[in-house]
């Protein structure tokens, strides 16, 4: 019988060492059934890329709170795709301001931005939609 | 199919994590992905890290990967954390300790949820291990879930098991209790500049004092892991271990021992599974289910049953079994 988990890679790129937030998403997500792989802080893009690929998750969550993400979401994009992983689905959480986050989603950067107000549940409901249409197509 | 095991033989990494997501979410070709990949196995040897919650696992097990990479030894690494009985998900966080060596093309790490097996592995760890097996990795660490007192399926994996404790973790009786203190090959005392990491060293060595087989006796060695200290010691009597299992003869025993078990598992599978199928075809069984829900029935003959209707639908069926 077929036991299918949405795997997650929470991960805190860059500089910036709050990782409360993250903690909490990373909860939030283990108690709607996902697995979560956290990596701890101040990881490289290098690093996430080939985290994500040895562990053949899902989803790349990041956090980033240092206002760097201009710079390292689009960077770990790239690494994804050079490692055969341009399906994975890449949400970013953070103090991203709304103009950034436009450009990086138009740009295919990132999927979605989630910013301080949204809710756990809007996260996680966003996943099960996106992994449902997955599966569908 | 043919073509990820193909890719895995290769020393593609991205075969290798997708091979064992397909084990782990036991996709129907799971078997044939094994099968495929079982006459390249067999070479890997097995190292298990078990001990209790927070003990440092993950912090040796990144120190030994160091010691393995500066012999060139190539490493596959299995963390197992627990599944959330309750949501099912669960907080896979092995690899903080690990990611200096997440770029290293030659360790491979992989973590996984225990989902719902409960000796201290995951459902799929072994198969996990074949796939590590046959990608081409020497050593294989496993590291457990952070386990109490019993959980010791380890010990059926792993060809050396190294068993982690802390200072102050109990009194003596603890020592001498069955289960995990029984499987070590190797105690490590980690977090040894802690207080009464004496004591709790003495009072293991005590224990295997009494330990009447002793053709091997299970070194006790003190680390402090975020310094690195003792770590070069534990690796030079885990390769000891090998040496003496080898040596002996004992590692064959071990492994025709898992050989024996796993193809005893396997069969079992396959009974338990095709009998499986031929119940749910039977148009009785959910009037069964009612029939005893409503005490007209008992579950024990009706199982029976149900049985020999099998049994008897097995004469004319096309592939038997």
């Amino acid at each position: 019988m077929e036991d299918r988990k949405i795997r997650v890679l929470v991960a805190k790129p860059g500089l910036d060492g709050h990782d409360r937030g993250v903690k909490v998403v990373a909860r939030g997500l283990r108690d709607a059934g996902m697995e979560v792989i956290y990596t701890g802080l101040h990881q490289t893009p290098q690093q996430v890329a080939e985290t994500a690929l040895q562990e053949d998750v899902d989803v790349v969550g990041l956090s980033v709170l240092s206002g760097a993400h201009m710079t390292l979401v689009p960077k770990i994009k790239e690494l994804l795709i050079e490692n055969d992983l341009k399906d994975v689905l890449l949400l970013v959480g953070g103090i991203v301001p709304e103009d950034d986050a436009k450009k990086l989603m138009a740009d295919g950067h990132a999927d979605r931005i989630f910013t301080p107000g949204d809710s756990i549940d809007s996260i996680t409901a966003y996943i099960f939609d996106w992994f449902k249409q997955k599966a569908e197509s | 199919m043919q073509q990820l095991v193909e890719d895995l033989l290769a020393g593609n990494r991205r075969a290798a994590a997708r091979l064992i997501s397909q084990v782990e979410n036991d996709d129907p070709q799971k078997r044939e992905l094994l099968k495929e990949i079982f006459p390249h196995t067999g070479r890997a040897y097995v190292i298990g890290v078990t001990g209790a919650p927070g003990s440092g696992k993950s912090s040796l097990v990144d120190c030994l990967l160091q010691q393995m990479r500066s012999e060139s030894l190539k490493v596959g690494v299995i963390g197992v954390d627990p599944t959330s009985p309750f949501s099912g998900g669960a907080i896979l966080g092995d690899r903080i300790r690990m990611q200096e060596h997440a770029l290293d093309q030659d360790v491979f790490i992989r973590s996984m949820g225990t989902r719902g097996s409960l000796g201290g592995l995951a459902r799929a760890t072994r198969e996990a291990i074949q796939v590590l097996d046959a990608f081409g990795k020497d050593i294989i660490l496993v590291e457990t879930v952070g386990v109490g007192q019993s959980e010791i399926d380890i010990v059926k994996t792993a060809d050396s098991t190294m068993v982690v404790l802390t200072p102050a973790g109990g009194d003596s009786v603890q020592t001498i209790k069955a289960g995990i203190m029984e499987i070590a090959d190797l105690f490590v005392v980690n977090k040894a500049d802690l207080p009464g990491a004496e004591r709790t060293t003495t009072e293991i060595n005590l224990m295997l004092d009494m330990k009447e087989d002793n053709r091997w006796r299970p070194p006790v060695l003190c680390t402090v892991s975020v310094r690195g200290e003792g770590i070069e010691t534990v690796w030079e009597s885990l390769k000891e271990h090998r040496c003496f299992l080898e040596d002996s003869g004992r590692l064959m025993k071990i492994r025709r021992e898992r050989v024996r078990r796993e193809l005893t598992e396997q069969v079992e599978y396959l009974v338990k599974s095709r009998i499986w199928d031929r119940v749910k075809e039977q148009i009785e069984f959910d009037s069964l289910v009612e029939k005893i829900v409503l005490r007209r029935r008992d579950p024990y003959s009706a199982a029976y049953e149900l049985l020999e209707k099998i049994a008897f639908y097995g004469e004319d069926d096309k592939e038997g079994g």
